[in-house]
C-alpha cells in the first residue's frame, strides 16, 4: 500500500487519515460514544415520559416524537456528512474518507427507515392514517431511496476504490438535489391539500417536551457515531486484509 | 410524574400499542444493527486470519 | 469548441436513426404503459382526465430511463467512448452533444406523442397544450439527469434496474413541476410558475450535469 505522507492538521485530525491510526483511535472512542448514547437516552426517556406533560391535543401518543424527530433529523444529517466525506475522498484521493462515508450509509438508511415507521405509528392514532403523503415524510422516503442507491451502486462495483469514487459522485449529486427535492415536495403537498387540514402540525411544544427531544437527538447522534466507527473498523479489516499492519495486528 | 399507575403508563391513553410498538421497533432495530456490525467485524477478522495463513504458507 | 458538440450530436443522431428499432421501442413502451393505466383503473372519463398528467409524466420518466441504456453503453462497449475521452476534446461538450441527440430521438418524440395521449384521456385544449409544453421543458432535464445515472452505471451488472433506482429519486422535482403545471391549468389556474420552475431546473441541469457526467465517466472508464 502506498506510504501516506500526511500533513499535520489542526486538532491532530490527520491521525485519522491513516488506516492503522483510525482503527486504533476508533476502537478507543467507540465505548465513550456508546456510553454517552446510553446515558443521554436514559435521561431523555426519563424527561420524555416522566417530566413532559400530556399534550392538550394529542394526549399521550405524541411521545413518539422523542424517537421520530431524532431519527428523521439524523437521517438527513448523516446523508450530508456522508456526502461531504465521499466527496472529500474523491477530491483528495484519501481512502479513509470514502470508507468512513460507506460506514455511515447503512446507519443513515436505518434512521430514515425508522423515521418512516415511527411516523406511521404516530400518524394512525393521531391523525387517522398510517401514511399521509405529507411533505416531510415523503421527502424522508425519497431520502431513503437515495441512501439505498448509494449503497447499491457501491455494492455493484467490484473495485473498492472505483466504487468509492462512483458513489462519491452520486452522493454529491444527491446532496445538491436534496433541498430541491424537499422544496418541490413541499410545493406539491401544499397544492394538493384540498379540504384536509395540515396533517403534520406537531403539537405546540412545552419546554420540557423540547428538552426531552433535544436530549434524545443527542443520544441518537452519539449512537450513530459509535455505530459508524464500529462499521468503519469492519470495512477497514475487509479492505486492507492483506496489508502488513492488519496482518500484524491479528496474528 | 403524572402516571396514576403502571397500567396508565403502559396504556398511554389508549395508544399503548402504537407508542410502545414504535419504541420497541427502534430498540430492536438498533440492537440488530449493533449485532450485525459485531458479526461483520468478527467475519472480517477471520478473513484476515485466513489470508494470513495463506500468505505465510507461501513463504515456507 | 462548438464543433465538438455538433459532431457528437450528429454522430449519435445518425446512429440512433440507423437503429430505429431501439428508438421505436422506447416510444412504444411509453404508449403501452399509459394504455395500461385505464385498463387498471377503469374507463371513468372524469377520473382519467384527473390522473392523466401524472400518468403521462410517470410514463415519460420510465421511458426516459429505459432509453438511457444506449446513451453511453454502446460507445463504451466498442471502445469509442475511451477514444472520445482521450481525444483531447472537451469531454463535457461531447457529452452535451450526445445528450442533445438523445433528447432529439427520445424526449422530442415523447413530447409529440403526448398530444395523442392527451386526446386519449379526453383532456381539454389548454391542459393538453400545457402537457406538451411541460414535457418539452422537462424532458431535456430528464435526459441530463439520466445521463449522470447512465455514466455511473456503465458496464455494471444489473445495470437497468440500478439506473432506475439511482435516477428516479432525482427525477422527483421534474415530475412534480411537470405534472403540477398540467394540473394547475386543468384547474383553471396559470401554469406559468410551474413551467418557469421546470425551465429553471432544466437550465440548472444543463449547467451542472455535464460536470457530474464527466466525473462519473472518468470513474467508470479507466
Amino acid at each position: 500500500m502506498q506510504a501516506e505522507t500526511i500533513r499535520p492538521l489542526k486538532f491532530g485530525l490527520h491521525r485519522f487519515a491513516a488506516p492503522p491510526e483510525f482503527y486504533r483511535v476508533a476502537g478507543q472512542l467507540i465505548p465513550w460514544f456508546a456510553v454517552a448514547a446510553a446515558l443521554l437516552a436514559a435521561f431523555g426517556l426519563y424527561l420524555g415520559f416522566f417530566v413532559a406533560p400530556t399534550d392538550f391535543q394529542q394526549g399521550e401518543v405524541y411521545r413518539i416524537i422523542f424517537i421520530h424527530v431524532p431519527t428523521a433529523w439524523m437521517a438527513m444529517f448523516i446523508y450530508i456528512v456522508m456526502a461531504f466525506w465521499a466527496g472529500f475522498g474523491m477530491a483528495f484521493n484519501t481512502r479513509m474518507s470514502s470508507m468512513w462515508a460507506c460506514a455511515m450509509a447503512p446507519t443513515g438508511a436505518l434512521m430514515a427507515f425508522l423515521a418512516l415507521c415511527t411516523g406511521a405509528l404516530w400518524g394512525r392514532p393521531a391523525w387517522g392514517t398510517y401514511w399521509s403523503w405529507d411533505a416531510r415524510m415523503t421527502s424522508t422516503l425519497i431520502l431513503f431511496f437515495l441512501y439505498v442507491g448509494f449503497i447499491a451502486l457501491h455494492g455493484a462495483i467490484d473495485d473498492p476504490r472505483k466504487a468509492d469514487r462512483a458513489a462519491g459522485v452520486l452522493a454529491l449529486v444527491g446532496v445538491v438535489n436534496v433541498p430541491i427535492i424537499y422544496f418541490s415536495v413541499q410545493w406539491w403537498n401544499s397544492l394538493h391539500q384540498g379540504a384536509s387540514i395540515s396533517l403534520t402540525r406537531a403539537p405546540t411544544m412545552a419546554i420540557t417536551m423540547l428538552e426531552a427531544m433535544f436530549v434524545m437527538m443527542g443520544a441518537f447522534w452519539m449512537y450513530s457515531i459509535a455505530a459508524s466507527l464500529a462499521r468503519a473498523r469492519a470495512i477497514l479489516l475487509e479492505r486492507e486484509s492483506r496489508s502488513s499492519w492488519v496482518q500484524a495486528m491479528v496474528s | 410524574m403524572h402516571w396514576g399507575s403502571w397500567h396508565d403508563f403502559w396504556a398511554m391513553g389508549g395508544s399503548g400499542w402504537f407508542v410502545w410498538g414504535a419504541y420497541g421497533l427502534v430498540a430492536l432495530a438498533l440492537a440488530t444493527e449493533m449485532l450485525l456490525i459485531r458479526v461483520r467485524v468478527k467475519r472480517a477478522r477471520e478473513t484476515v486470519r485466513r489470508t494470513s495463513t495463506w500468505l505465510n504458507r507461501g513463504s515456507e | 469548441m462548438i464543433r465538438t458538440l455538433l459532431a457528437a450530436a450528429h454522430r449519435d443522431l445518425l446512429l440512433g436513426l440507423r437503429q430505429r428499432s431501439d428508438v421505436a421501442n422506447v416510444l412504444l413502451f411509453f404508449v403501452i404503459v399509459v394504455t395500461m393505466v385505464p385498463l387498471g383503473v377503469g374507463p371513468d372519463k372524469d377520473l382519467l382526465r384527473m390522473i392523466a398528467p401524472g400518468v403521462v409524466w410517470v410514463a415519460a420518466l420510465l421511458a426516459s430511463i429505459l432509453s438511457l441504456g444506449r446513451l453511453f453503453a454502446l460507445d463504451y462497449a466498442d471502445g469509442t467512448l475511451e477514444q472520445i475521452m482521450l481525444s483531447g476534446q472537451p469531454l463535457s461538450l461531447a457529452v452535451l452533444g450526445k445528450i442533445v441527440a438523445h433528447w432529439l430521438i427520445t424526449g422530442a418524440p415523447l413530447t409529440a406523442l403526448s398530444v395523442v395521449l392527451a386526446l386519449m384521456f379526453d383532456m381539454a385544449l389548454v391542459p393538453g397544450v400545457t402537457l406538451v409544453a411541460s414535457l418539452l421543458l422537462g424532458t431535456p432535464c430528464l435526459s441530463l439527469i439520466g445521463a449522470v445515472g447512465a455514466a455511473l452505471t456503465l458496464g455494471l451488472r444489473g445495470g437497468g434496474v440500478l439506473i432506475t433506482l439511482l435516477v428516479l429519486p432525482l427525477y422527483v422535482p421534474v415530475l412534480i413541476f411537470g405534472a403540477g403545471a398540467v394540473d394547475a391549468s386543468a384547474g383553471g389556474l396559470s401554469p406559468a410558475s410551474h413551467l418557469m420552475l421546470l425551465g429553471g431546473l432544466t437550465l440548472a441541469a444543463g449547467a451542472l450535469a455535464p460536470w457530474a457526467i464527466t466525473a462519473a465517466l472518468r470513474v467508470s472508464v479507466e
